[in-house]
């Protein structure tokens, strides 16, 4: 394959919306959505004598992000304008970092196929957001909204060192559950607050010399990175191959097709002019203060899957995917307290409720069963008041109907058969009714013992418990065989 | 410093200037007037100077994250040429 | 005497001694405005109305001993790039000549609690591009004492309708000398404050590391006044001082002995006016003869000043002059094809010639392959005027020199030539520059019997003593009561 032949390389600028409460700038809120432009000041609106004055928390939001990815904290920092012009952008400049931003040289650890792999963090910076540009369908116009605008950002900008589109996947997966874990940013990809630009180029395998890179904006799904990176690689493998030279440029690409689209226009190559923002006074980290947001720092995802391990008792693998999202942990240990149970919520976790959240398309954030409930469930399970079947039922009867699962299975008349007395009854019962597969069995078809233990679950209703069939079951027949 | 035609035209590119022929040749010619004039300062030696962005030495100037009641979206959009259902406006082609 | 003649502190005077009211200051101002106006053009916008309202409202408080302010009752006027609530705020330029700002700027608001009465928005150059306030779009405004000749800019509607006593003060902002060149060629007190002292916060910038806003007076105790009533930290402008903003007032001490003074010969070498100079000659003369110590000394540097000036200010000029771009506020071309067409026609339509020259300067100077050799340097070379104005603080306490190389000159003198009316700025843009105070007050009249002005440079947060040096000239001399024909 043609494919083998070349290496990709693969970097990534991503932008995270701080969950600060007002924005970069101004004191306007940055909630996300409401009606256009009522979040909104004549500060995030460009109009003219208006001034700037930093969020402290957006510098301790950044220095939280670079120590919890190793970064070094830049003791002098300070704010650039970027200077161009597009409607969203009110005041025709962005203020950004451009040589001083306050976190360089950080990395992240990876695990994917059992290898590590450590991808670096050139360096994370402190931005404000642009408006929304939307184009009206029945004027063919353009409308603007600013809600967005000022909502501070931190750009992450990693080091060329991921070589897949998996590798890219996890690199953003463990960012996301960072950030999340930090509380620096709700990283819904879905609501725009982490998005990603994709930096892609390729090389003959063994070439020290990277090649031409192409940028893509803005990707705000990780299957849409994933496609991108695999799309955009192959195109240019294929323009390589073909004789054709990369051309360094800024693409679009469109998820829905497939393909990438290049956004050279006749407009000029971006000339920022970056200078000092003159409005903004430098901003100076001492020691002390990075030591007070060092404290502030919580337990960061590597360090509670250690505790999982150690304290639940978790298999490594278990940790590893409890613990990859900051809200499927905490869900997790809220389960837990309520039912004592860690391997069983684990399991019901990464199982059922897992296949849930894939199948509805649902965000660790959006889990549609309350910890309470389920821990309810689960210590219905434990004491073996519900079997394991029942639970499922049950456990999809709460996604549909929000209800109590005690009151489920009383509503319902699920309890589980347990009364041994009631089981032999049932299982006589059965006996009696098929006894051919009876005589088959005891003539050695073995096979027949799962049909009848089948009669006697759908005698029972589904409400005993398998393994308690079996055995007494086993031990009815056993009784008949004693007896003839 | 010859400055050429082209850094002129450039220059209004990226100011969202447009000047007639006439314009851009005056323009070319008192700019380079000027920037001759500007030249001067490289008579200094500043090879050992830091650069002063701010007189003041004022850093660390911050607010706290607290979350303030927004204007009234029509003061926002109380100066627009136009607007449309909330947002600002600007239509394709006029 | 007409009550529009006096001074604030005259008049405050007469209204605590109930021989006025507010209303009928107003009343004599409005009245003079109606006389004067037609011929000067100090105005771009005047609030007849809404200034006897608040005139009345403001008569009650002082009544009832609510108006504690030396300045409450006193008809005042607002440069028209500060920002004012639901009033016209142009910057005398198309672009902004219908708009209305939803928000009032923090020295607005402070004068509006000091219970002083705007009368209305004052007449500039073009987004404060200029030392003539001949590129305002609106039409020229003259000098009283001339009619054919300049008022100087920026602030040229500022220190016209002082100097014609269509106001009792006025508010201007100074860049590169936009207060003090103004004030020099009307005969007025001007002052430009330490930079960061004055909130920013409702200013049209221009060029943010260097603009304040200042006072335009008829006498140095009523600059003084009006510091007290605009100085002060404000928390919506990033670049203002925490600092002891103490009372100005405490300066208004008619003593000058042991002071040092220092007079850089370069500024009365060569490009001065002769009458000029001479204006100067004889007030340093005077501040001897009342034991000052002066002396002549080198300020090396100051030649390198106006490029320096010139690329930082176009600089942030062509960034801050960006947000204009029709689609927010403000002047949108009514054809176009397209987004760009709309941009450039818009900002090409919108804008004067000035304003467009220094933003195609400011983008140039900041453009890729560019910006090490202008706007780096430059920066740099403020850190050595900063370094130069230190070293000479160290063995004076003032530093005197004329305001402007000549008095007022001809409309339509400088029109050919922009770089000549950059020269202008000689005196005072090292000042901006290094964000020192400056005061200039009337110091002699040239055979034209045209207002020549003597500028007063301080240490950074030294207004008082500048203000102490303006006030023991003033009490000494007489120049700052002959009045303007106009």
């Amino acid at each position: 394959m043609i494919e083998m032949k070349y290496e990709i390389v693969i970097g990534l600028e991503v932008h995270a919306e701080l969950s600060t409460k007002s924005k970069i700038y101004c004191s306007c809120t940055t909630e996300f959505g409401g009606e256009p432009n009522t979040h909104c000041c004549p500060i995030c609106t460009g109009m003219p004598g208006t001034l700037p004055v930093l969020n402290k928390n957006v510098v301790e939001y950044a220095i939280k992000a670079g120590l919890a990815t190793n970064c070094q904290i830049s003791g002098f920092s300070k704010q650039d304008r970027k200077n161009y012009f597009y409607p969203d952008l009110p005041k025709a400049y962005q203020i950004s970092q451009y040589d001083l931003p306050v976190c360089k040289n950080g990395y992240i650890d990876i695990e994917f196929d059992d290898q590590h792999k450590r991808i670096g963090l050139t360096r994370i910076h402190i931005e404000e957001d642009a408006g929304k540009l939307f184009h009206d369908e029945m004027d063919a116009g353009s409308l603007i909204d600013y809600n967005r605008c000022g909502v501070p950002l931190i750009e992450i900008v990693s080091e060329p060192d991921m070589r897949s589109s998996m590798e890219a996947k996890i690199f953003l997966e463990k960012l996301k559950a960072i950030l999340e874990y930090i509380d620096v940013s709700d990283c819904k990809m879905q609501e725009g607050s982490l998005r990603a630009d994709v930096n892609v180029s390729v090389r003959p395998f063994g070439q020290r010399k990277f090649g031409t890179r192409t940028e893509m904006k803005n990707l705000n799904s990780f299957k849409a990175i994933i496609r991108a990176i695999e799309g955009e690689s192959r195109r240019q493998i294929e323009l390589i191959e073909s004789g054709t030279k990369i051309i360094q440029e800024t693409r679009r690409w469109d998820d829905n097709k497939g393909v990438s689209y290049s956004m050279r226009s006749k407009e000029e190559a971006h000339d920022y002019r970056y200078f000092p923002e003159p409005d903004l006074v430098p901003i100076v980290i001492d020691e002390g203060w990075i030591e007070e947001v060092r404290n502030l720092l919580p337990e960061l995802p590597h360090e509670r899957k250690k505790r999982y391990t150690i304290e639940f008792l978790l298999p490594e693998y278990d940790a590893s995917v409890l613990t990859s999202s900051k809200h499927l942990a905490d869900y997790f240990e809220q389960v837990t307290a309520i039912c004592c149970n860690p391997k069983l919520a684990s399991n019901w976790i990464m199982g059922e409720l897992m296949r849930i959240l894939k199948a509805k398309e649902l965000e660790f954030s959006e889990i549609p069963i309350s910890a309470e409930y389920l821990a309810k469930l689960l210590i219905l399970i434990d004491k073996g008041k519900v079997n394991g079947t029942t639970a499922k039922k049950i456990f999809g009867i709460i996604l549909e109907t929000g209800k109590d699962p005690e009151l489920i299975v009383s509503e319902q008349g699920l309890e589980a058969v347990c009364d041994e007395g009631a089981i032999v009854m049932i299982v006589n019962r059965v006996i009696e009714a098929n006894n051919k597969s009876v005589l088959d069995y005891m003539n050695g078809k073995d096979k027949a013992l799962g049909f009848i233990v089948g009669q006697c679950m759908k005698e029972s209703k589904g409400k005993a418990d398998a393994k308690v069939i079996n055995r007494i079951l086993k031990e009815q027949l056993e009784k008949l065989t004693d007896n003839s | 410093m010859k400055i050429k035609i082209d850094n002129i035209k450039n220059s209004a590119l990226l100011a969202r200037l447009i000047f007639s022929d006439e314009e851009i040749v005056k323009l070319t010619t008192e700019m380079e007037n000027i920037l001759l004039f500007f030249d001067k300062i490289n008579e200094l030696d500043t090879s050992n100077v830091e650069p002063t962005a701010h007189v003041m030495n004022l850093t660390n100037v911050f607010r706290e994250d607290v979350q303030k009641e927004s204007f009234d979206r029509n003061q926002i959009l109380s100066n627009a040429s136009s607007h449309q259902g909330g947002c600002f406006s600007i239509a394709k082609v006029l | 005497m007409e009550l529009f003649e006096l001074t604030a502190h005259e008049l405050s005077y007469l209204l605590s001694s109930k021989k006025t009211s507010a209303v009928e200051i107003t009343e004599s101002v409005l009245g003079r405005i109606s006389e004067v106006e037609d011929k000067i053009g100090s105005y771009i916008t005047i609030c007849r109305d809404e200034a006897l309202k608040r005139a009345v409202e403001v008569q009650k408080r002082i009544e009832n001993g609510e108006a504690k302010s030396p300045l409450a009752g006193i008809p005042m006027a607002l440069k028209d790039n500060i920002c004012t609530e639901a009033i016209k705020t142009t910057c005398a330029s198309k672009m902004l000549s219908e708009f209305i700002p939803p928000y009032n700027s923090f020295v607005a608001q402070k004068l509006n609690n000091s219970d002083t009465i705007l009368l209305g928005k004052l007449n500039m150059d073009e987004f404060s591009m200029g030392g003539s306030t001949e590129s305002s779009f609106f039409h020229k405004t003259k000098n009283p004492w001339d009619f054919e000749r300049v008022p100087g800019g920026s602030s040229g509607g500022a220190a016209a309708s002082v100097a014609a006593h269509e106001t009792i003060f006025a508010l201007g902002s100074d860049t590169g000398g936009s207060i003090r060149q103004p004030a020099s060629f009307c005969g007025v007190v001007g002052m430009k404050p330490t930079y960061g002292t004055v909130s920013r916060y409702g200013l049209v910038a221009f060029a943010s590391s260097l603009d304040q806003i200042g006072p335009l007076a008829k006498d140095v105790t009523d600059c003084a006044l009006i510091m007290n009533a605009i100085m002060g930290h404000d928390d919506m402008d990033s670049t203002s001082l925490r600092a002891f903003y103490d009372d100005c007032t405490k300066g208004l001490i008619n003593d000058v002995k042991g002071l040092r003074i220092g007079i850089p010969k370069e500024y009365l070498s060569d490009g001065i006016n002769d009458e000029v100079r001479r204006a100067i000659l004889d007030a340093i003369d005077v501040f001897k003869s009342l034991g000052a110590e002066c002396e002549e000394f080198s300020l090396p540097l100051n030649e390198y000043a106006i490029p320096a000036y010139y690329i930082i200010s176009s600089a942030e000029a062509s960034s801050n002059l960006a947000r204009y771009d029709g689609i927010k506020y403000g002047y949108r071309a009514p054809k176009y094809t397209d987004l760009l067409d709309m941009y450039n026609k818009t900002r090409s339509e919108g804008f004067g010639t000035e304003v467009k020259r220094r933003i195609m300067l400011g983008t140039y100077a900041l453009s890729s392959g560019y910006y090490e050799e202008y706007y780096m340097k430059a920066l740099k070379v403020r850190t050595l005027i900063i370094n130069d104005f230190q070293k000479a603080f160290e063995k004076y306490d003032i530093i005197l020199g004329p305001t402007a190389p000549t008095t007022a000159f001809m409309f339509g003198e400088k029109e050919n030539n922009p770089l000549d009316m950059y020269l202008g700025d000689v005196y005072t843009v090292a000042v901006n520059v290094a964000g020192l105070p400056a005061l200039t007050v009337p110091c002699g009249f040239d055979s034209k019997n045209l207002p020549i002005g003597m500028q007063l440079i301080g240490k950074a947060l030294d207004e008082k003593l500048l203000l102490r040096a303006g006030y023991t000239f003033e009490q000494n001399t007489v120049f700052h009561k002959r009045k303007a024909k106009g």
